[in-house]
């Protein structure tokens, strides 16, 4: 693929490292003079000196035969920018945009550039899947399709422990679609027998955690 | 603009731009009818105290092409202002996104316009 990637900070200057380590083509744009003459120590030719959201540097470095255009700049009116023309000027397919302030997510949102990542989002995330509120890890979420899959720990003498799939009595929305156990995981038939210990992926529709986290958990007099 | 009779809000992030408003007036910004809301451009809340759902024009005018160029789409789609300028400094960009349906005020396509005649006047005179 090829890849240009505006923004030579921490962030972009990683990410290049990374994608040209996996055989990509990559060019990385940089504004300022001193950190483009650091990067360029290590990149070479494939950074550029220039503003990534001016139209011409952004043709310099070819980003009409782009595949991919990630704006990874520490401002987030500039991620925006970069992407929208990308995509909209220059036809590129796959755009992806740093969001600095989680603040400015909405302005992403509007202007139809996604995905957008949050590092803070993304930490506070993680925080989540370290520190699971609710004894459950969001895997993936889809907001706009409002579904989302969750990995759930099927608790000792819970409802889940010991039935088969088709009796756990998941709610309509949600479907079991596979179960990991000692460190290999399989797609569950309807008779699969669930364990206690048991780690159980779900696909859902938004809203159903509640339902779906009780029958995992021991009952309440019993916990 | 507020002297032609317009209501007139001013937002800025630098508390200290109302004293340029005030510049050679004799009476407070505010007095003469004027709003002026301190926070930065990309902040729904300052939008919103500035009075941007009632305005009936938006113009984008920081220093900033991109800031501008965010915020007038900003100000058109969501919350649907009926005029919305945009200051670009850039004329590449300035040409494309008028293209896009932005009524952009490219200040370098101006003053380059202006130079030019400026030249020719001297060169014919």
């Amino acid at each position: 693929m090829y890849i240009v990637v505006v923004g030579a900070g921490k962030v972009g200057w990683n990410l290049a490292r990374e994608l040209i380590g996996k055989g990509n083509e990559v060019t990385v744009i940089e504004s300022d003079a001193s950190r483009f003459a650091m990067v360029e120590e290590e990149l070479e030719h494939a950074v550029h000196y220039g503003d990534g959201s001016e139209l011409w540097v952004l043709e310099r470095a070819g980003v009409a035969r782009a595949d991919m255009v990630i704006a990874v700049t520490g401002d987030d009116e500039d991620n925006i920018l970069i992407c929208q023309v990308a995509r909209e000027k220059y036809g590129v397919e796959r755009v992806i945009a740093r969001c600095n302030n989680p603040r400015n997510l909405q302005h992403f949102e509007l202007l139809g550039i996604k995905p957008a990542v949050s590092a803070t989002d993304l930490i506070l995330r993680l925080i989540e899947h370290e520190v699971p509120r609710y004894g459950f890890l969001h895997l993936l979420d889809l907001p706009q399709e409002r579904l989302e899959i969750i990995e759930i720990e099927v608790a000792e003498g819970s409802p889940a422990a010991g039935a088969l799939v088709k009796d756990l009595g998941l709610p309509d929305g949600s479907l079991a679609i596979a179960i990991l156990r000692h460190g290999t995981g399989f797609v569950p038939l309807a008779d699969s027998v669930i364990e206690a210990g048991d780690e159980v992926l779900i696909v859902l529709d938004t809203g159903l955690e509640t339902k779906i986290t009780e029958r995992f958990q021991p009952p309440a007099e019993a916990a | 603009m507020l002297q032609e009779g317009h209501q007139v809000s001013v937002l800025d992030e630098d508390a200290e731009a109302l004293a340029l408003l005030e510049k050679n007036q004799d009476q407070a910004w505010e007095d003469l009818g004027g709003q002026f809301t301190v926070g930065t451009a990309l902040e729904i809340d300052a939008l919103l105290e500035a009075g941007i759902e009632r305005a009936d024009a938006f113009v984008a005018a920081t220093d900033g092409d991109n800031t501008n160029l965010v915020i007038a789409q900003i100000a058109k789609r969501r919350f649907n202002v009926p005029t919305v300028v945009v200051r670009v400094l850039d004329p590449a960009r300035a040409e494309w996104y008028s293209q896009q349906g932005l009524s952009t005020v490219c200040p370098t396509a101006v003053a380059i316009d202006m130079l030019q005649d400026a030249v020719r006047a001297e060169v014919k005179g």
